[in-house]
């Protein structure tokens, strides 16, 4: 394998679709995109392929995808084995540098990605890869202590959950004793409960908003059963120590989210921050791509094209998602949308999807109406009895509940969308 | 041959070394902190300033030094490669009354030998800096200012000093200052006694405790200053470095594009009780101060969400602002080098050669130069400035340089594992700080949240030690508590 990948790369070889990152969303791009025939490779900084999965140790993976419940790994290995069956090209410790578009006299226009790996399965060295089309797949990184404007000293013992998971769940080592975790999303819920299980004590989930940001079933299955307090409308003002951390110092916050009261001081020595995830698009950003400030990712067509004809975006750097199986279907429609856009299929008109009343975030942002299509959206606040509806194609749905934290998704039909013009979706 | 001590690995202790490198001096330089530069010098505005804020009727001292060293500094930063750019600086006027400061910074700038000074109206003003209010109506126009990186300038300044024979001895307080037969002997440590004809206290904040326990009664406080540091590429930002007209006590907020790029704000200006001199908490007051005082002069302030960083540090405030450089009769062989408040960190290296010039008028220390003396001292190759021709032939030397470990600064395990090897010639512990202040890996916008897991493994595989007992910046810091299973078994690793 590698001395193939050595020849391979060392001539102006050309792929039809090159992935970025080996998470979920790449992986399952590059199988469908070699399903569908294309020749593929898949680019990942890591020293192995799996993504984020591999270090998710906890089930709830794979229920729509597999159709199956399984933990991370097991679902980042079906995703890996398939591809080892398919003899996709794989170059880890593989870090992206660039990503132009040239003219070539014989192909056209192609993508040029500079890149430079460490020689583990594709040679050491500065390499140019070029592609048709590329399917970026980066994934997403975690909020920082400073972005949400937590104060204090500069401490040891602070860690982003997904820092934290990486220790624990990859490298074996137990960060601290005492912890409060900052964040009630999934991830803040689920490291709550791993903490737990090690035997440290979780003083707190402490979250700003009056609801909690995850699933309910993680509610109750990560912090009730293990007695973990849940500090609501909350918010964590300092973190306070000498060396390590001994103590954050919180406030209840009013429904502008501004403290309230004197606040008061929980004792830990260690704080665990899950204060949501910011998709990955720097390199993108680079190339000049249009991003969508509410998902924080790049706008995309039903394709999951970018604003860059050919350059395509799945999963958590298109937009952050509630489960991998979504960033797996992203990345196959990726897939599909990279063999349109070879065969020169794509449509050639588009019309936007307007978020309306109550409606946070929305993709894709173009629909042509020639195609199924799911829509991925998140309400902006909490909602009972709800209905959401599209009214220019009179399409509608009833939910009990729509909460901000949990995605919605509702699909399209071609027949559903046909004659339709600019469409707008809302919750009321 | 005689000899000296250093007490303190600042920029004002690291730049004494190395000017005392060059002579036929055994020259120690001792430093309480793991690493150098991680005191004062580490949370610093970074500005070179030109020297047209220093009032020399009051306070010849700094403004000799500031001027000098400003010029010291374009040298040293070629000799020692140290990262710097010369942008120039523009004091802004927002009324009337700051108008007729800028006249009056203008003659002391002249007074001073201050090169390139001008009042430009608010055209002008624009042209040299498009992000400036516009309410703002002139500006002094300062072409002499600049910027370094204070930690990476004492990190030359130690290997270079280090290079040329100077013993580095850090993570080593000092206990005492040893006087024999009424005069100075050397200094006591928890390492041990080291022996030395001359001590000279450049301890920073803690010069006053150095200075008592040579019988010298001093006084230092510190002075809070706090910073925000925005993701470069995040939005407005600035070219010059801009600042409105100061007060008595304090330069006032800042707004500079450092030299990675990134802009900065601040610093406030807290006074501290003499206790406090480990008080480096951030403050929502002092960021709000920095804030506002930031909105008053710039046209655009990029959104909060784009914070990289927010950080606060302690400047050493002398009794009347008036640095104390000086070789005392009682006991002999004791010179301070204290109180060195901004501008200090342009200041360093004249200060530097005004010290060698008092051990040797004052002291009697005969500066003979060394026949080898080397002023060069390259940094560590950073991946991401250099050519794709370079890169190519450092990764077929050394494939490390090919494994990108940090994504957002893109910094490879190659310069992760130069950085420790220089940290080893140093005789530092390596800690995450240390590879972080060398190489600026974990300097990006997730924090470190995806390399501090790959670079603690480099160093615990160079180390030779467990992951978890890899360190941000020392004892207590330590990046775990043991493995994984070590609460089940209800064992201690650290004592707690």
């Amino acid at each position: 394998m590698a001395d193939d990948m050595l020849d391979g790369l060392s001539e102006k070889e050309i792929y039809d679709v090159l992935v970025i990152g080996g998470g979920a969303a790449g992986l399952a791009g590059a199988i469908k995109a070699q399903e569908l025939g294309m020749k593929v490779i898949v680019i990942e900084n890591g020293e192995r392929i799996g993504g984020i999965p591999l270090q998710c140790i906890h089930p709830g993976f794979g229920n729509f995808y597999y159709g199956e419940n399984l933990t991370g790994p097991e679902f980042a290995e079906r995703l890996i084995g398939r591809l080892n069956e398919m003899n996709i090209g794989i170059c880890t410790e593989t870090h992206v540098m660039s990503m132009d578009t040239v003219s070539d006299d014989a192909s056209g226009m192609l993508k040029e990605v500079k890149v430079v790996t460490s020689g583990s399965s594709c040679g050491g060295g500065i390499k140019k890869l070029y592609a048709r089309t590329i399917i970026y797949a980066a994934g997403a990184r975690e909020r920082n202590l400073y972005e949400v404007g937590i104060t204090g000293d500069r401490v040891g013992g602070v860690y982003t959950a997904g820092e934290a998971q990486t220790l624990m769940d990859v490298h074996g080592i137990m960060p601290g004793r005492k912890v409060v975790i900052i964040g009630s999303g999934d991830i803040g819920l689920i490291r709550a409960r791993r903490f737990a299980l090690e035997g440290a004590a979780v003083a707190a989930v402490v979250e700003m908003l009056p609801y909690p940001g995850g699933l309910q079933r993680n509610v109750v299955q990560c912090l009730d059963d293990f007695g973990i307090p849940l500090l609501t409308s909350h918010m964590v003002r300092e973190i306070r120590g000498r060396r390590r951390v001994e103590r954050v110092v919180l406030s209840e916050v009013d429904d502008k989210f501004m403290p309230t009261g004197n606040g008061r001081e929980i004792e830990c020595d260690t704080v665990a921050l899950a204060v949501g995830l910011v998709p990955n698009v720097r390199k993108l950003e680079e190339t000049g791509i249009a991003v969508d400030p509410s998902t924080n990712g790049p706008v995309v067509n039903e394709y999951m094209e970018t604003s860059v004809p050919g350059v395509f975006a799945a999963g958590n750097a298109l937009a952050i998602n509630d489960y991998v199986d979504y960033a797996a279907e992203q990345g196959e429609r990726a897939a599909i949308g990279a063999r349109a856009y070879i065969k020169n299929e794509m449509p050639s008109e588009w019309k936007k999807l307007g978020k309306g009343r109550n409606i946070r975030i929305a993709f894709p942002h173009y629909i042509s109406g020639e195609n199924d299509v799911r829509i991925y959206a998140r309400v902006s606040k909490p909602m009972e009895n709800a209905r959401i509806h599209f009214p220019e194609i009179g399409k509608e749905r009833k939910a009990a509940r729509l909460m901000p934290g949990e995605m919605i998704i509702m699909n399209l039909s071609r027949e559903e969308l046909e004659g339709a013009g600019e469409i707008t979706m809302e919750a009321e | 041959m005689k000899s000296v001590v250093i007490v303190g690995g600042g920029i004002v202790g690291c730049s004494i070394a190395r000017n005392l490198s060059r002579y036929e001096i055994e020259t120690h330089l001792v430093e309480s902190r793991l690493d150098v530069g991680w005191g004062v010098t580490k949370a610093n505005t970074s500005i070179i300033h030109p020297g047209h804020e220093e009032d020399a009727s009051l306070h010849p001292l700094r403004a000799k030094f500031c001027v000098e060293g400003n010029r010291i500094w374009r040298r040293w930063a070629g000799e020692m490669d140290i990262p710097s750019s010369w942008n120039g600086e523009l004091m802004v006027a927002l009324d009337d009354g700051d108008v007729g400061k800028l006249e009056h910074y203008l003659r002391l700038g002249e007074k001073n030998g201050v090169e390139g000074l001008e009042i430009v109206d608010g055209e002008e003003m624009r042209k040299l800096e498009p992000n400036i209010t516009p309410d703002a109506t002139a500006a002094l126009w300062a072409p002499a200012a600049g910027l370094i990186a204070p930690w990476e300038a004492c990190i030359a300044l130690a290997e270079n000093a280090a290079d040329n024979g100077v013993k580095i001895h850090l993570n080593t307080e000092v206990t005492g200052v040893d006087i024999k037969g009424g005069a100075v002997a050397g200094v006591e440590t928890v390492g041990g006694v080291i022996k030395a004809d001359v001590v000279i206290n450049a301890a920073g904040l803690f010069a006053d405790s150095i200075s008592e326990m040579a019988g010298v009664p001093l006084s230092i406080k510190p002075r809070k200053g706090q910073y925000y540091l925005f993701r470069e590429g995040g939005g407005p930002n600035v070219e010059r470095i801009v600042h409105m007209t100061p007060t008595e006590t304090t330069k006032g907020v800042y707004a500079v594009k450092t030299v990675e790029g990134n802009l900065m704000l601040g610093p406030t200006a807290e006074d501290m009780d003499e206790d406090e001199k480990d008080e480096r908490s951030t403050t929502g007051e002092g960021l709000d101060y920095v804030w506002e005082n930031a909105g008053k002069f710039l046209a655009s302030l990029p959104p909060k969400s784009t914070v990289l960083k927010i950080f606060a540090g302690l400047r050493p405030e002398p009794a009347g602002g008036k640095y104390v450089i000086r070789a005392y009769d009682n006991p002999p062989g004791f010179v301070n080098v204290a109180g060195i408040r901004s501008p200090g960190l342009t200041a360093a290296p004249a200060i530097a050669g005004y010290v060698v010039n008092l051990l040797e008028e004052k002291l009697d220390l005969r500066m003979a130069e060394k026949e080898r003396w080397n002023p060069i001292r390259r940094g560590i190759k950073r991946f991401s400035r250099i050519s794709d021709a370079e890169r190519q032939h450092l990764i077929s030397s050394n494939p490390g340089y090919g494994n990108v470990v940090c994504m957002c600064k893109e910094v490879t395990e190659g310069e992760v594992v130069e950085a420790i090897n220089r940290m080893r010639k140093l005789g530092a512990e390596v800690t995450m700080d240390s590879i972080k202040f060398r190489t600026l890996a974990m300097f990006g916008e997730c924090q470190g949240s995806f390399c501090r897991p790959r670079i603690a493994g480099i160093i615990a595989r160079e180390a030779g030690m467990p992951l978890w007992q890899v360190s941000v910046n020392g004892e207590g810091t330590e990046y775990g508590t043991g493995d994984v299973k070590v609460l089940q078994r209800g064992e201690s690793n650290d004592g707690r």
